[in-house]
């Protein structure tokens, strides 16, 4: 289990997390979704006490992980592919790492080969492309034989092979009762491998939901309407308790009447429609409408298109 | 895809047993001997040092040179040959020790291994400690091993004009005091990398210390100056590696190696209060 309480971490005047808590429970594997830059690094390195934080704990099991006692025993994790000498072999990288726990070279060789590595662990790490650095990550993270894992954007940039193999990994660790603590800024990608998630914007907790819960609330309906008495229509939907926005174009979108309900004001007002088209907002869209305004990088006049500020009569 | 799954239970030892400190030095041994830099820089130490002890010492002492060379020049050598056979060769060949020092804390730095290092040992002070302690000794070792050919090769070599033995007074501590300084030098590079976790600026920093600094401090008017140069690190731990002190010496062999030690020291200290607090 993984505890955070209250974190924050600033670097000069930017703040990257800000007052963030949330608790990640075992046998499940927790998504940690974000755009980029909404601190979700920052919290790995907080939790995992390669940074102080500025205020609150966090707690691996109930320690803190500088107070472990061999800690890649207790809890495991992948932070950048490249946390690896580049003139060391896998394998000895992967030896040192068992040196100072106390776990034999049987261990190491274990490891390689629950990752695929065998082939070339005794090359130089330098020389690795970015799938097999992440699976050398990976392989450190399991070396202990961890009950926690935690895992930085484990699948940026691989193939979808290998991609595949990092989720059954995941769902399998999970299985067996650890804590898998994930993050991406890809909701698809969460949506197929998270039980749970934890949704972070600017360092800020937004959401904290199961993944089925956040998919129910997020995938919100809406039905997109043309016609060339857009303001009469208009307002026969709000008279039916409809919420609309409007486009550039004059299109409506309606998100609280079904498309049937709209077709059968419209005639009933004699209100010719050129178009009535159910729509359903992928979670990708989902997402991006849960953490705009948290964007930290954002383009910020496309994330803002009129059609969003609705109206309700 | 591998489907072998990590189970729990893989009869993997018990969990904190004792001899922690040992796992360090033992990690740390193998971290020093799995990268290229460690065996470039010792075979450079060697070549150098044995190369140039028997170039320079073969030319002070040819026909030619020795003839040319005023009365007060042959006396100074006659009297300490010792520190014409370990000058000639350490004076170049501890710049690979600089770098090594350096490479061995900032590398990790540069390479991101620190995370993992960091992870593995989330304890600071004790991974600079076993750090510092392995490198310390393997660079004293080495050194050594080093050190006791020159002196002979270099002896054998200038002694028709200088004749000097292992057993004259104070050259065996002078000929141990080589390693010895080296040993010191290496934890001093260690540290200044540790402050500074950038390969470059690190060895640039080590070698204004070492080369620059103590010129220029010889430079500064007056007694001040010639004492700023006798406690500069570099000049007051090379005493050790002299077989007696000279007449300009401030300082006893001694004297000079506990200057250099606590230099040393000093850095150590501020490195590891600086790795306690930076965020890594």
């Amino acid at each position: 289990m993984i505890e955070a309480r209250d974190l924050s971490k600033r670097y000069g005047d930017k703040v990257a997390v800000d007052h963030l808590s949330f608790t990640v429970q075992p046998g499940k594997v927790t998504g940690f979704l974000g755009p980029n830059g909404a601190g979700k690094s920052t919290t790995m390195r907080l939790i995992l006490g390669l940074d102080r934080p500025d205020t609150g704990t966090a707690t691996i099991n109930g320690h803190r992980y500088r107070d472990l006692v061999e800690p890649l025993r207790t809890a495991g994790a992948l932070l950048e592919a490249k946390a690896v000498h580049s003139g060391r072999s896998a394998y000895n990288h992967l030896l040192i790492l068992a040196q100072t726990q106390g776990l034999p070279r049987s261990r190491v060789n274990a490891v390689i080969d629950l990752v695929g590595l065998h082939d070339v662990a005794r090359k130089r790490a330098g020389g690795f492309s970015l799938g097999m650095s992440q699976r050398l990550g990976i392989a450190a993270a399991l070396l202990g034989d961890p009950q926690v894992l935690l895992l930085d954007e484990p699948v940026n940039g691989l193939d979808p092979e290998a991609i595949l193999w990092i989720r059954n990994l995941l769902k399998r660790l999970a299985a067996e009762g650890r804590t898998v603590f994930v993050s991406s800024h890809l909701m698809n990608e969460m949506a197929v491998t998270a039980d749970h998630l934890i949704v972070i914007g600017r360092g800020k907790l937004i959401a904290d939901c199961t993944t089925e819960d956040f998919i129910e609330q997020s995938s919100q309906k809406s039905v997109l309407v043309r016609s060339p008495d857009a303001a009469r229509l208009g307002e026969v939907i709000a008279a039916d308790g409809g919420t609309f926005g409007v486009a550039d174009d004059g299109a409506l979108t309606v998100t609280n009447l079904p498309a049937d309900r709209i077709g059968h004001l419209a005639a009933r007002a004699g209100l010719e429609l050129h178009e009535l088209t159910p729509q359903l907002a992928s979670l990708e869209e989902a997402f991006m409408e849960l953490t705009r305004g948290s964007l930290e990088y954002g383009t910020h006049e496309e994330a803002t298109p009129d059609m969003n500020e609705e109206r309700t009569a | 895809m591998t489907a072998a799954t990590a189970t729990s239970h893989t009869g993997l030892p018990p969990m904190g047993s004792h001899f922690r400190f040992r796992r360090l030095l033992l990690a740390e041994w193998t971290k020093l001997r799995s990268i290229r830099s460690t065996i470039w820089s010792l075979v450079l130490l060697v070549v150098l040092s044995l190369g140039f002890t028997a170039l320079f010492t073969a030319l002070t002492v040819s026909a030619s040179q020795w003839d040319k060379a005023d009365a007060s020049e042959r006396a100074r050598i006659v009297a300490d040959p010792v520190g014409l056979i370990l000058g000639a060769g350490f004076q170049f060949s501890q710049l690979t020790i600089c770098v090594l020092g350096v490479l061995i804390m900032a590398g990790e730095y540069s390479t991101g291994a620190i995370r993992a290092s960091l992870l593995a040992v989330p304890k600071r002070t004790p991974m600079l400690a076993a750090k510092s302690i392995v490198f310390a000794v393997f660079v004293f070792v080495v050194a050594e091993l080093v050190a006791f050919p020159c002196f002979f090769i270099g002896a054998a070599i200038v002694h028709k004009r200088a004749p000097v033995a292992i057993g004259d007074p104070g050259v065996l501590r002078a000929v141990i005091g080589a390693g010895l300084y080296l040993a010191v030098l290496g934890l001093f590079a260690l540290a200044i990398g540790g402050l500074l976790r950038h390969t470059a600026a690190g060895i640039t920093g080590v070698i204004a210390f070492v080369l620059v600094l103590a010129p220029l401090a010889q430079l500064l008017p007056g007694s001040i100056g010639k004492h700023v140069h006798a406690y500069m690190p570099s000049e007051a731990g090379r005493l050790i590696a002299a077989a007696h002190q000279g007449k300009d010496d401030l300082l006893s062999p001694w004297q000079g190696f506990g200057v250099f030690c606590l230099w040393t020291a000093l850095l150590l200290i501020a490195c590891g209060w600086l790795l306690n607090r930076r965020d890594a």
